[in-house]
């Protein structure tokens, strides 16, 4: 897909001057920058507004006949529900410290993807329907009738944010667009414009318990093929425990660590760690999601897949849960979860079997990151670690958005990290922790149809590893992060050929030391030990 | 254009100031004045009640260090505060210190044509520099209506007159407020994608501050106004009983309209954000979400799609693949 552009192309920024669009303008759609639409099988099989066939790039969008007044509505009632949507609307300054703040801007050049500018295009419909001086002075003071040309704007540029809320964090009234994208694409589902990268997974994810539409006996396949993997590269026999009742714990990770590549390491790496310290704990094939794609449609739909979490954590009787590497299931985790499916009273606070560490800090929720828990087993001696069986390894670490900028878990991966691997080194400062950019394919755009724009936007992100690279020879760029895993090697290909994508845990089953095994010849790939990993240089 | 208009709103209130003057001081010297006050204070709180009337359904903290985890690890207090404490402090640093802003950096591009970030301090030199010079200012004023003059008021603008440069005193105050508003006026202009995402207001808004601080200076500096006849004039608007400023000619009435005018508009602008920040809530909670619930009033009811439901869909396969069943017997729970 990636061979069709040119380095020098996507290097080049639109010179189109931006600005605030009229409402009668009609913005173009880019191709290779937008996402193909909802298909109205899945639309319709989740409940969802207007299903039917349409296209972006088609004339003709088929909004339902009052969609005005469906917007409007929708608008006025999430005024009253969201006090963050009626004060981000109400006291931006235009200051523009946002402005370069963004990875889709940075990479684009197109103004309208300066955040305050994407704002402002919802921003101009508030101030022309909800406000007096924009009812009357109208154009003057930045006020819009909404139209189906701002419905069109909406659909590229609410679709070409990532939700990653880099911005907010340099903006002086911490107004946040990510806030202001997930209300504008409530607002655009409502009237059934979506995207199917959105929309099937969710479908899947409601149906099967996961995103990838995996059955539940296609689940304990894949988790068995995982364990043979392990017990022919260590010797050592793990037995997959799958909705099992009265186990301590439940694990829930992304449903492509169970069948993806590179995220499949990353599961070898939790099961042989679990393994090792003798974790009671139970997958579950009906809440076989960490993730959630409704998070990138609406709030409701986030609670509606993420409602199997607690609900199959009392069903089964588990004290607390564990969840893996991923990056917005931790946002819905920590920010969401116990408000929208809590209390959990039926779990208590988590404590560490092994260590008896208390994780206070999840007392409510009852959900420990695995990176959390990890770093506490290590800072306590629990694992025995071998660094140079991730010799050949140079190693950065990506920090995925939501991660860093709605929970702060910094340093646990960097502790883990470093336990690992012989030869961490972090990326510029402006470029890592809070600062951290978006891969360029978050909250449901990582689609083949968007890949110029994932190119663009994810090219701040690969500049840092470049740098990285050029300096210490960086060959291995680790993340916590389904999403970033899925598309960080295309993005590495395209930018940084010679840096390969791994999980955290998978550079700890490396390292690993487990009891009884057979000598390791070759790391969780099958590559021998040693070997330089970047041998097309 | 959106430039040249913005001179509009505060050539019309200078106008009407005039108009004023000749026709009729008591409006634009006690009618003005009064309506002003009344509005924003009815405005402020109608703006403030409206924001606090929606509540707040998530905790949607923007978390901009290091959580509270592990003891061993170094928590960062004020960029992801654990409680209401930390969170009062972060919030301080905000409004105080302008702690977000103090991160800008500035993106350009390497020769090899990826982006590179550089320090780029102006806007918050400039933010802050704006704001706190424009306190101070408004201090200064506090010795028009209080008497005596408060130790305080009177020591601040000792300092703020610390250079007597002179007769009266030109107060540093004046000069870093006019230098602020210059650059901020002339960023927005210069930049073309500042400029692209400015609407009119935004240039308005600064170009009013500047005329009250004009004529303000010309009173001060060049007409030299009675400050005594000023003082009894402020002091008999509290009383409410207004008694006009003898000899003050038009230039005062033009100052007196345009405050009126700035205190009335705030409510209704952007310039509401000095309340708004506040009420922020990627800044004014704590980051704590997992340790304490936070509870949504209209926690919205959806439907799932419950464990029996699923069982009952994928009741052969689940056999089939050996897993634990809630309703063995094949029956539909």
């Amino acid at each position: 897909m990636a061979e069709k552009y040119s380095q020098e192309e996507l290097l080049r920024r639109d010179s189109a001057a931006g600005g605030l669009p009229g409402p009668h303008e009609r913005v173009i759609l880019r191709r290779g920058r937008y996402s193909y639409s909802g298909n109205p099988k899945h639309v319709k099989y989740l409940g969802l507004p207007n299903p039917r066939e349409w296209q972006p790039h088609d004339e003709d969008w088929k909004l339902p006949e009052n969609w005005k007044e469906i917007i409007l509505a929708g608008f006025r009632d999430r005024l009253k529900k969201y006090r963050s949507l009626k004060l981000f609307m109400d006291i931006c300054v235009r200051c523009g410290a946002c402005a370069d703040k963004c990875h889709y801007y940075l990479g684009s050049g197109d103004e309208r993807n300066m955040p305050v500018l994407r704002a402002e295009l919802m921003r101009s419909v508030y101030r022309r329907y909800f406000t007096l001086s924009g009812r009357i002075l109208g154009r003057l003071v930045g006020a819009r009738d909404l139209t189906e040309e701002v419905v069109r704007e909406w659909f590229y540029y609410f679709y070409q944010c990532s939700e990653c809320r880099r911005c907010s964090v340099y903006c002086p009234y911490g107004i946040d667009t990510a806030e202001i994208t997930m209300i504008a694409r409530e607002l655009l589902n409502l009237v059934g414009v979506n995207i199917n990268w959105i929309i099937e997974p969710a479908a899947n994810c409601y149906r099967t318990g996961n995103h990838l539409g995996i059955q539940p006996h296609t689940f304990r396949d894949n988790l068995e093929f995982a364990c043979g993997e392990i017990s022919e590269m260590t010797g050592i026999s793990i037995e997959p425990s799958i909705n099992r009742k009265g186990a301590e714990i439940l694990l829930v990770v992304p449903s492509a660590d169970l069948f993806a590549d590179p995220h499949i390491y990353t599961l070898y790496g939790y099961l042989m760690m679990l393994h090792e310290i003798g974790l009671d704990y139970t997958f579950s094939a009906y809440a076989s999601e960490g993730g959630n794609f409704g998070l990138f449609h609406s709030h409701d739909l986030m609670k509606r897949l993420n409602a199997k979490m607690y609900a199959e954590a009392e069903r089964l009787g588990v004290k607390w849960i564990l969840g893996g590497e991923c990056g917005h299931m931790w946002r819905v985790v920590h920010q969401y979860m116990d408000t929208m499916n809590g209390p959990a009273g039926f779990l208590e606070t988590p404590k560490s079997p092994v260590t008896g560490t208390v994780f206070r800090n999840a007392a409510s929720t009852g959900m420990v990151h695995l990176c959390e828990f990890t770093a506490d087993l290590i800072y306590n001696g629990k694992l025995k670690l071998d660094r140079s069986r991730n010799a050949k390894y140079r190693v950065t670490h990506h920090d995925s958005c939501n991660p860093s900028r709605a929970m702060g878990l910094l340093e646990e991966p960097r502790y883990i990290l470093n336990s690992t691997c012989g030869s961490f080194h972090d990326m510029p400062e402006n470029t890592i922790r809070e600062h951290t950019f978006c891969c360029g394919s978050g909250s449901g755009v990582g689609t083949d149809e968007n890949l110029e724009m994932r190119l663009r936007g994810g090219l701040p992100r690969a500049a840092a590893v470049r740098y990285v690279r050029e300096r210490h020879g960086v060959n291995m760029l680790s993340c916590i992060c389904a999403i970033d895993k899925a598309t960080l090697p295309a993005l590495m290909q395209f930018w940084v050929p010679g840096v390969e994508v791994c999980g955290v845990h998978e550079l700890l089953g490396n390292a690993l030391v487990m009891e009884g095994e057979s000598e390791r010849k070759a790391n969780l790939r099958g590559e021998p030990l040693t070997e330089a990993a970047d041998e097309k240089e | 254009m959106k430039i040249f208009s913005s001179l509009a709103p505060a050539a019309v209130l200078c106008a009407a100031a005039w108009t004023g003057y000749l026709a009729a001081p008591i409006i634009p010297g006690a009618v003005f004045p009064f309506a002003a006050v009344l509005i924003f204070i009815l405005g402020t709180g109608w703006r403030i009640a409206r924001w606090l009337a929606s509540p707040v359904p998530f905790n949607i903290t923007v978390t901009a260090g290091q959580q509270k985890s592990l003891p061993w690890i170094s928590h960062r207090k004020t960029e992801n505060p654990d409680n209401a404490f930390y969170a009062v402090l972060r919030m301080m640093m905000e409004v105080l210190m302008f702690r977000s802003l103090f991160r800008n950096t500035m993106a350009g591009r390497k020769p090899d044509g990826t982006p590179a970030y550089g320090s780029s301090k102006g806007l918050w030199v400039g933010a802050m520099a704006f704001h706190w010079s424009l306190l101070a200012v408004a201090l200064r004023h506090l010795r028009f209506f209080i008497e005596p003059v408060p130790a305080v008021i009177a020591a601040l603008e000792a300092a703020d007159n610390l250079f007597h440069i002179g007769t009266p005193g030109l107060y540093l105050s004046d000069i870093v407020l006019a230098g602020a508003l210059g650059y901020l006026i002339a960023r927005r202009i210069a930049l073309r994608s500042l400029r692209d995402l400015s609407l009119f207001q935004d240039y308005a808004l600064p170009v009013l501050v500047a005329a009250v601080a004009l004529t303000g200076v010309l009173l001060r500096y060049f007409e030299r106004i009675d400050i005594l006849a000023v003082k009894e004039y402020a002091l008999s608007l509290l009383a409410l009983s207004p008694a006009l400023p003898a000899g003050a000619g038009v230039i005062f009435y033009m100052h007196i309209t345009l405050v009126s005018a700035l205190a009335a508009v705030i409510p209704f602008s952007k310039i509401s954000h000095a309340a708004g920040v506040f009420l922020s809530p990627t800044r004014n909670m704590p980051g704590s979400s997992r340790r304490r619930r936070h509870e949504n009033p209209w926690n919205a009811p959806v439907t799932v799609h419950r464990y029996g439901e699923w069982e009952d869909e994928f009741r052969d396969r689940l056999i089939k693949a050996g897993y634990p069943l809630e309703k063995s017997d094949g029956g539909k729970i």
